[in-house]
């Protein structure tokens, strides 16, 4: 109900987050706060001080750059979700950011807060790495940028350094792909028991195409989103057909691995043996993205 | 104003102080002085306390004072169960407000926390230790009935041993003889058996609970603000507790931010804050945070039914037989007792003409929150049980669901209809309920469309329900004989002003149903006032007139009596004062719409406006008449009324995943005359949306040490509205023919009806797959495994 006493700072720029983060060893960044300040009043965190980032403008901006997509760590869900240029240029990403639990959520939560947080059951993490996505962040040993393959370490672990700060996430072309996400949600808690997050390039030539290239992750029932390289295997040089579809979906399986979540709502054995309906869904939409692209 | 006020759509007048935020729930009063309290709860099951010490939270920042069990032992009397279940071998077992030796549920108190701030007091929880040593925990009624299971209490009350864990067993039975019934049934008929589980429900109203408590040492005067559906009641239950005499405390209700059944109970916690503040001598307020809410506010349901049903072979009912094991939860809560059997055996035989039944009810002591009333209350336990039943036996029959209730339901009556346990039913029209509902939402047509077979492995289903229930709790002398520990009539004040303004006082005690708007329309209607000239005041135990509270949708259908009887006297009075200015004969007089005059002159009237001031003036009066314009009314029914309606869900079941999605809901409902059809829309959205919840989402569930696993909202599922289709909701109107105004209830119709409608139509829709039967709530993986079962994978 009350959290534990901590220091509060607001940072005004970047670099003053960064100084303050560096003064101040165990600070929480405060961004959305719809992860952490449920954790503090819980008292299942407990940081000495909380340095807000909310009010940093810098961070805020949506923007087309080198044909892709850089989005400031604090541009917020809803933000997301209703960009022309996310939309455009990142379907999955924009209809997964609509899909985080509801209005209140998507009005305060930030993609930043939302990634460094790195919650298994998360949207955003399996869309980004199915996007091919860069973080780009910066401490006291100055700017660095990182795969987001090489992001997500563990269950609500990363390679964020303690004094680094999530700035901006750039997302490369998708220029004739088409990007999708679908998801089972959790009842309750409205996040993800599966997400699936497919981006999908067609041929060019007449008829229904062959799938020329695919990129797809899954999140969810997993503590860090997968990339699905049996699903993508299976797609590749193939026309995008009901059946082959469903058989691309199969091979799931082959991605998951053994540490599977699953909670008292889905157990693991469930969730691994529906997956394939979500990875279908994700890729037949991206399909149908990309017919249409 | 014209009487057309009553029935008419005028907007609720409670919400733009509701919408806006300026409405005064208990959290927002604050007083000078004032001190706060937290509530260290146990977090075990099922322990012995070993150790207390309070030293180091005693010496934390801002803490004014620490209480334990030691504290309040012989101060503050146990918690009193308010229903006294007769013929029933009840065995209460002591309920401290602070457990001093075992505690017996996660959310029992151990010690109290009093403060500077809340924070402050949360923080000192912290440093308070306590040793306990583990004891075996049982949440199961089923299980903790059953030999060798943990026992919760040696003793009841009165030193009576406790075995077994049972709290009381309770019979209903009535008709023929329903051995003889089924026997019949096995040599030539069908018997259905079946198994259901009536999951554990958190009742989750918008405000949490708290008090806020202010003792008056010169006066000895306590007040207590509290977040309750009666606070007459709890100023009883309040005086027997802390021996405050009743005329020296005050129960205010304040703005309460809904209950559904769990602000009826009295809580240990108000009664440990009021122990604080008369203790300090300061003002204390203690706020229930959400978590502690999941862990202490009483929770619902919780039944294990074994139920059979026998019938002849072309669907005729002739037996029905349950037994059921209701957890009680650690202690018996206020009301508790009367829930799983009064409010629920005696509703058993529902729409239909049941020749013989019988029910065998166990309540039992398990390991967690105690368990109350929660919307419906036993009624909707009955309905699921009847309506499942039911539809077994269509299935079995090979028939249509709609034909087996036709081929049952009780002809249609309009003055009383005496069923097999033995309540009187006051109106009603079953079949033609239903009829209506089919022709509506054109249930051939759906029935067609399933015949057509699933599509994109989707499978459709069709729900029904048709359901009575039992509301206006009730005759008093009926409450006597079932050992409820009260009154259950209602009052109500009426007192106009000199300009003709009026002030209403209320016994009862509403929360959210509207009522402060519907009362009003009840005086408009049978006075002539304007509606925006009547104030309704309740939830004051030092300004309104004694009242039984608001549960059982009883406010409207008893106090919105006892309010148009109090009015109707006035009109009386009203009448003799204005043939008196009119300087004509009483006998000579006629009404209409707020205007009194000499029959065949409506022209010259005495408007009541005109009456009400010379009434308060009084500078002339006829002979005999006293000032004022004033009448109090207590109204005691002489029966409870009886709603019911039929509702049909439809649904379709991803049978690769699970996923049931409620695709159409219509419900069909009638509460007699409809006093604002837009509050009656609004209570059976929420109503039905409750019991769908139940069917699909809800489910409070204790692992296998006691500790409750949906301790949040992260976990605990509740409906929201992007899971719903839009609802479709119509009526048919039966007036009751013993009310003043007709009127029955609607509160709960909606709950009552809908779990079992999803229910029956999700296993309709699972029909082809060979699943007939899963446990609530509906999760798509519980679905998809009875699917893999049935497919035999």
């Amino acid at each position: 109900m009350f959290a534990a006493d901590f220091d509060y700072y607001r940072a005004g720029s970047v670099a003053e987050a960064g100084r303050l983060l560096a003064q101040h060893p165990g600070a929480k960044l405060l961004a959305g706060g719809h992860s952490l300040i449920p954790l503090l009043k819980l008292r299942l965190a407990a940081p000495p001080a909380v340095i807000d980032i909310g009010r940093v403008a810098e961070l805020r901006d949506i923007a087309i750059e080198g044909g892709g997509l850089r989005i400031g760590a604090l541009a917020t869900h809803a933000e997301i979700a209703r960009s022309d240029a996310v939309t455009e240029h990142a379907a999955a990403l924009a209809e997964a950011a609509g899909q985080i639990g509801d209005p209140a959520v998507r009005n305060r939560g930030t993609i930043g807060g939302n990634v460094a947080h790195a919650d298994p059951a998360s949207d955003l993490p399996a869309v980004l790495v199915a996007l091919g996505a860069t973080l780009s962040v910066t401490g006291q040993g100055g700017e660095r940028s990182i795969d987001v393959g090489d992001f997500f370490t563990g269950v609500m672990m990363t390679s964020l350094g303690e004094d680094e700060l999530l700035t901006s996430v750039r997302i490369p072309s998708t220029e004739g792909r088409g990007t999708a996400y679908a998801k089972f949600s959790h009842p309750a808690s409205r996040y993800a028991v599966i997400g699936v997050a497919a981006s999908i390039a067609l041929d060019a030539g007449p008829g229904e195409g062959v799938c020329t290239d695919a990129s797809v992750a899954i999140g969810g029932l997993v503590p860090r989103p997968v990339r699905c390289s049996a699903v993508e295997e299976a797609l590749k040089g193939r026309a995008p057909s009901g059946e082959a579809l469903a058989a691309a979906a199969a091979a799931v399986a082959q991605d998951l691995g053994d540490d599977l979540l699953g909670d008292v709502f889905a157990s693991a054995d469930y969730r691994r043996a529906v997956a394939p309906v979500y990875v279908e869904r994700a890729i037949a939409a991206a399909v149908g993205q990309a017919t249409r692209a | 104003m014209s009487s057309r006020i009553f029935g008419s759509r005028i907007r609720r007048r409670e919400d733009p102080r509701l919408i806006t935020g300026s409405a005064v729930y208990t959290g927002d009063i604050e007083l000078p002085g004032m001190a706060h309290a937290a509530m260290l709860r146990c977090g075990h099951a099922h322990a012995r306390i070993t150790r207390i010490a309070t030293e180091q939270a005693e010496a934390a920042p801002g803490v004014v004072a620490v209480y334990t069990g030691a504290d309040t032992e012989g101060v503050l009397q146990p918690m009193p169960c308010a229903w006294l279940l007769p013929d029933a071998e009840l065995k209460i077992a002591p309920y401290p407000c602070i457990a001093k030796d075992v505690v017996r549920y996660t959310g029992d108190v151990v010690a109290v926390v009093v403060a500077e701030s809340a924070h402050e007091a949360y923080d000192a929880l912290d440093l308070i230790e306590v040793d306990y040593e583990p004891l075996p925990a049982v949440t199961d009624p089923e299980a903790a009935a059953r030999a060798g299971a943990p026992e919760l209490h040696a003793k009841d009350i009165n030193g009576d041993d406790i075995s077994g864990n049972q709290a009381f067993h309770w019979t209903v039975a009535g008709g023929g003889d329903v051995e003889l019934a089924f026997a019949e049934a096995e040599a030539d008929g069908v018997v259905i058996r079946e198994r259901i589980l009536q999951q554990r429900l958190i009742p989750n109203a918008m405000e949490t609970r708290g008090a806020v408590a202010q003792y008056n040492r010169a006066t000895g005067e306590l007040t207590l603000w509290n977040t309750t559906q009666n606070p007459h009641i709890l100023r009883f239950l309040c005086s027997v507790v802390t021996g405050v005499p009743e005329d020296k405390l005050r129960v205010i209700a304040p703005e309460v931010g809904g209950g559904f059944g769990s602000k009826i109970a009295a809580y240990p916690a108000d009664f440990a804050t009021v122990f604080c503040a008369m203790k300090l001598g300061r003002p204390v307020k203690w706020i229930e945070s959400r978590s502690e809410n999941y862990q202490a506010t009483t929770h619902g349901r919780d039944h294990v039914q074994d139920v059979e049903l026998a019938a002849t072979k072309d669907g005729r009912i002739t037996g029905l037989r349950c037994t059921v094991y209701a957890g009680m939860g650690a202690y018996l809560s206020t009301a508790a007792p009367g829930i799983p059997t009064i409010l629920h055996g005696l509703m058993l035989s529902g729409c239909y003409t049941v020749p013989a039944l019988k029910e065998d009810v166990y309540g039992v002591y398990t390991n967690g929150v105690p368990v109350e009333a929660y919307r419906g209350a036993g009624r909707p336990e009955a309905t699921f049980i009847l309506e499942r039943l039911v539809d077994m036996l269509a299935n079995r029959l090979d028939m249509d669901p709609a034909d087996v209730r036709r081929k049952n339901f009780i002809p249609k009556f309009d003055d009383g209809h005496e069923v097999v346990t033995t309540l009187n039913y006051d109106s009603g029209d079953y079949p033609g309920a239903l009829s209506k509902l089919l022709e509506h939402t054109d249930y051939r047509a759906l029935r067609e469309r399933q015949r057509a077979g699933p599509s994109n492995g989707k499978y459709m289903g069709l729900g029904l329900t048709s359901y009575v229930e039992i509301c206006g709790l009730g005759p008093s002398q009926v409450a006597g004989a079932i050992g409820f520990q009260g009154g259950l009539w209602e009052s109500a004040i009426v007192r106009f002003h000199p300009t003709g303004k009026v002030h209403v006082f209320i016994g009862a005690s509403p929360h959210g149903q509207g009522e402060e708007t519907t009362f009003a329309q009840i005086v408009a209607s049978e006075i002539g006032v304007d509606v925006a000239d009547v104030k309704i005041f309740h939830g004051d135990t030092d300004s309104t007139p004694m009242g039984w509270g608001t549960y059982g949708s009883r406010t409207t259908a008893v106090g919105g009596a006892a309010l148009a009887l109090a009015v109707r006297k006035i009109r009386d009075k009203a009448k003799v004062v204005a043939a008196h200015l009119l300087e004509a004969s009483v006998e000579d007089m006629d009404y209409e719409d707020g205007r009194f005059f000499v029959k065949g002159s409506p022209d010259r009237a005495k408007t009541i406006q005109d009456v009400a001031l010379m009434a308060n003036v009084a500078w002339t009066l006829p002979e005999g008449v006293e000032a004022g314009l004033e009448a109090t009314t207590f109204y005691d029914p002489p029966n409870f009324v009886f709603p019911y309606g039929a509702h049909l869900a439809v649904v379709e079941v991803d049978a690769r995943t699970g996923h049931v999605e409620l695709t159409g809901y219509t419900a069909l409902d009638d509460c007699g005359p409809q006093i604002n059809p837009t509050i009656v829309e609004g209570q059976v959205h929420g109503g039905v949306v409750q019991g769908v919840g139940q069917a699909l989402w809800e489910g409070a569930a204790y692992d296998e040490g006691g500790q409750l696993v949906t301790g949040s909202m992260l976990d605990y599922a509740l409906p929201r509205a992007d899971q719903l289709p839009d609802l479709d909701v119509i009526s048919t109107v039966t007036p009751s023919p013993h009310h003043p105004l007709g009127v029955k209830g609607v509160g709960e119709a909606g709950t009552i009806a809908s779990t079992a409608a999803v229910y029956n139509a999700v296993m309709d829709a699972l029909r082809p797959l060979g699943v007939s039967r899963v446990d609530m709530p509906l999760t798509p993986e519980r679905v998809w495994r009875a699917i893999q079962e049935a497919q035999g994978s």
